[in-house]
């Protein structure tokens, strides 16, 4: 943690950094069609549904949410994968969803991505110095005489063996791949990363090294990250801001310790409290907050707030209706919810409160995270 | 400040960091050594520190092996365990080395009517130690023919069937990969010729040309077998062309062109392999059915099919016309398909549930 502690989160409130990409009501939707020949639009997937943020120079911005609630796919829209339905992704003030051919191959080279699944993620067909070096090629980064040193380069940069360049990836291990995977989409000089759950599908004897590997490349190369993934834990730990999504939405955006230390939105409390203490006294005292059923599907999301169905605080009438939008609670603090104003603040706690007294059924068990108890409590004896 | 919430950071903390990025020394060994087998080793020892337990496995010494091996020889290494289809690979080098030196191994030549070929009665004579195989209605050679005629079958099986490879590769790879419209109409196309009677199609393509030769047939058959090839190829491209490294290489910024000679062509190999020595077998049986009705090569040159037509009405009297010819057609087709079998199982050693 005191690594982290001491790190100023960049970019808070925009007037940390530079921003570097800005992202601005992105939206992905993919068609459900029918018919044979010709064929109908008969609804949409509302994968990604109006994303707006920043991430800043140099800052590593966590994204976190379950299966299918359009994280990875925001990461792809935003390296233009998918075709944007709506929105816009400036990079350096340059509209990506614009550019088109050859305009947007050349912007690639300052764009890359480190996927998740290493053995799907490198050509079983080519070496390492044809996979590391093909980036060098189509960019004419190098001469040809210079490449291979530069593939041997890179390839010792992310801690390979540089006189593997003639292997084929089928002789490697997935932590070994990941690295090779990361040496490639270093190979272009990039300041923007999109990290795709780069360690889900690694040992977790091997995830800690890949992290590693990941932040030491960022402190050399000012290397800028989206960090994608479902595991809080690991988020926390590389993240100096997280944006927690759900069903194709943002809820809340804050800087690390203030996400973590103080989780605003409803869904955040909820998912802060799954994460296990590894601390069988502190576990047994706490009571988690377990969601009732299961997400929506996000090709028919509910109406008004996308979390009301599920939320143990939500309110007739209002969350069912509006859409909230995401709003600066705090300084740096973003939360979209009815429920949570920068006025009702201080009174946090007492949304679950409400909540809990509203529905004292059997509908969901709603406790307070242990995570944010201390932290609240502390709040409220300033208040 | 560090109790209760901070601590929840399972299996990142407590690790220590690895050495900076290629500062290793393990890997200043094996730039020393001879790039291959010496940085093999060091590779190996540098993964059973990184990752224990993995080395725990046992696979540490088999993985030197493997490293060594090519994706080619390690499915030549697969392909000789079956024993079938290394039998079916030699009938099928056989039969090649018969029709490239058919004029050296011959006994006679194939269109020579022999007087002493026919018996007094004008009837073909039964094999002999002259004619091994016996003759047929004209007094000829049927060993000679036979030979041959092996020729016509595996030229037409080869040709006929790279045409058709040709035409499947390119429809099946314009459809599976840049998708649209054209995916559609490519896709409905063959399933419109799937459900086409081939071989009426053959028929009238075949008759419509007043002296069907052997290059009349290759393109017959072409045009009649791409949609199944289409097929194939549509359908690995396009779960080729959703997986990660394709992904990646279109954001290294490669054009379309390099991503399919570079990135999804290799990976068709080995299908396209598999369903052409499949695809030859069907290619033989069909030339020679359209050469039984008279559609496919014209006589004299020999051809199996055509054989086989002339020989029918004295299968009672004379069975030899019919039965060797066709043994050959069975055992030609029967060799193609044990090894598009084995290539099959040698390629995709997971798929083997037999």
């Amino acid at each position: 943690m005191s690594a982290r502690a001491d790190t100023i989160p960049l970019g808070a409130t925009g007037g940390g950094g530079a921003t570097l990409v800005s992202i601005d009501g992105l939206t992905v939707h993919f068609p459900i069609t029918s018919g044979v020949i010709v064929q109908r639009k008969i609804g949409a997937v509302r994968a990604v549904d109006g994303l707006s943020f920043d991430v800043m120079r140099g800052e590593t911005l966590g994204l976190v949410g379950e299966s299918g609630c359009g994280k990875s796919t925001t990461g792809r829209a935003i390296l233009q994968l998918e075709k944007l339905t709506a929105g816009h992704v400036l990079y350096e003030g340059a509209d990506l969803a614009r550019l088109r051919g050859g305009a947007l191959r050349r912007q690639r080279r300052r764009m890359q991505m480190i996927f998740q699944d290493p053995y799907a993620s490198l050509n079983s067909r080519m070496t390492l110095g044809h996979i590391v070096g093909e980036p060098l090629l189509v960019h004419k980064l190098r001469t040809r005489d210079e490449r291979v040193g530069r593939v041997k380069e890179l390839l010792n940069l992310v801690g390979i063996n540089p006189n593997t360049v003639n292997r084929y990836p089928h002789e490697f291990s997935g932590g070994q791949r990941q690295r090779i995977g990361i040496a490639r989409a270093l190979a272009v000089e990039p300041n923007f990363i999109v990290c795709d759950e780069p360690i889900s599908a690694l040992d977790v004897s091997i995830r800690a090294q890949i992290i590693n590997l990941l932040q030491e490349l960022q402190r050399r190369f000012g290397l800028t990250y989206l960090f994608i993934a479902h595991d809080l834990s690991v988020v926390r730990h590389i993240s100096d801001r997280v944006a927690v999504m759900y069903l194709g939405r943002i809820v809340e955006l804050a800087a690390n310790h203030e996400l973590y230390g103080e989780p605003l939105h409803p869904y955040t409390q909820a998912l802060l409290s799954a994460v296990p203490i590894p601390d069988p006294v502190v576990e047994e005292r706490r009571r988690p907050v377990v969601l009732a059923g299961d997400v929506p599907s996000p090709a028919s999301p509910p109406p008004g707030c996308h979390f009301h169905t599920r939320c143990p605080a939500a309110q007739d009438g209002l969350c069912d209706v509006d859409d909230p939008v995401l709003r600066e609670i705090k300084p740096g603090h973003f939360a979209a919810c009815h429920l949570v104003t920068a006025s009702d603040y201080p009174k946090i706690r007492s949304v679950e409160d409400r909540a809990a007294a509203a529905h004292t059924a059997a509908a969901f068990t709603a406790a307070v995270d242990t995570g944010a108890d201390g932290d609240t409590d502390a709040h409220e004896g300033e208040a | 400040m560090s109790d209760g919430p901070n601590d929840y950071v399972p299996g990142i903390d407590p690790i220590e960091p690895e050495p900076g990025p290629g500062l290793e020394p393990e890997f200043e060994i094996a730039l020393d050594g001879e790039p291959s087998s010496g940085g093999a080793t060091a590779t190996a020892v540098a993964e059973s520190e990184l990752a224990g337990a993995e080395a725990a496995g046992g696979w540490l010494p088999e993985a030197e092996v493997i490293e060594t091996r090519g994706t080619w020889t390690e499915v030549w290494r697969r392909f000789r365990k079956d024993k079938f289809a290394v039998a079916g690979l030699v009938i099928i080098v056989l039969l090649v080395v018969v029709a490239v030196f058919a004029p050296l191994i011959a006994p006679h030549s194939p269109l020579t009517q022999f007087d002493s070929g026919l018996s007094a009665k004008g009837q073909p004579m039964p094999p002999s130690h002259h004619f091994w195989l016996g003759t047929d209605l004209l007094g000829r050679d049927l060993l000679s023919r036979l030979i041959y005629g092996a020729r016509v079958s595996l030229v037409i099986g080869i040709l006929a069937n790279g045409f058709a490879l040709f035409l499947g590769v390119i429809f099946g790879i314009v459809a599976g990969y840049f998708r649209g419209g054209l995916e559609t109409f490519i896709m409905r196309a063959t399933d419109v010729m799937l459900a086409f009677p081939i071989f009426l199609l053959a028929i009238a393509l075949s008759s419509s040309i007043a002296n069907p030769g052997i290059w009349v047939l290759v393109v017959v058959i072409g045009i009649v077998y791409w949609a199944p090839m289409t097929r194939v190829i549509h359908g690995e491209v396009l779960s080729i062309r959703e997986k990660e490294f394709v992904t990646a290489a279109r954001l290294t910024g490669c054009t379309n062109r390099r991503i399919l000679t570079n990135h999804i062509l290799p990976h068709l190999v080995a299908p396209i392999i598999v369903y052409t020595s499949l695809g030859i077998a069907t290619t033989v049986l069909f030339e020679a059915s359209l050469s039984y009705i008279g559609l496919g090569v014209q006589p004299p040159t020999p051809s199996w099919g055509q054989m086989i037509s002339d020989g029918q009405p004295y299968y009672t009297s004379a069975p030899w016309l019919v039965l060797f010819p066709g043994l050959c057609i069975m055992i030609t087709v029967l060799a193609f398909n044990l090894v598009g079998d084995g290539l099959r199982d040698a390629f995709d050693p997971q798929q083997r549930r037999r």
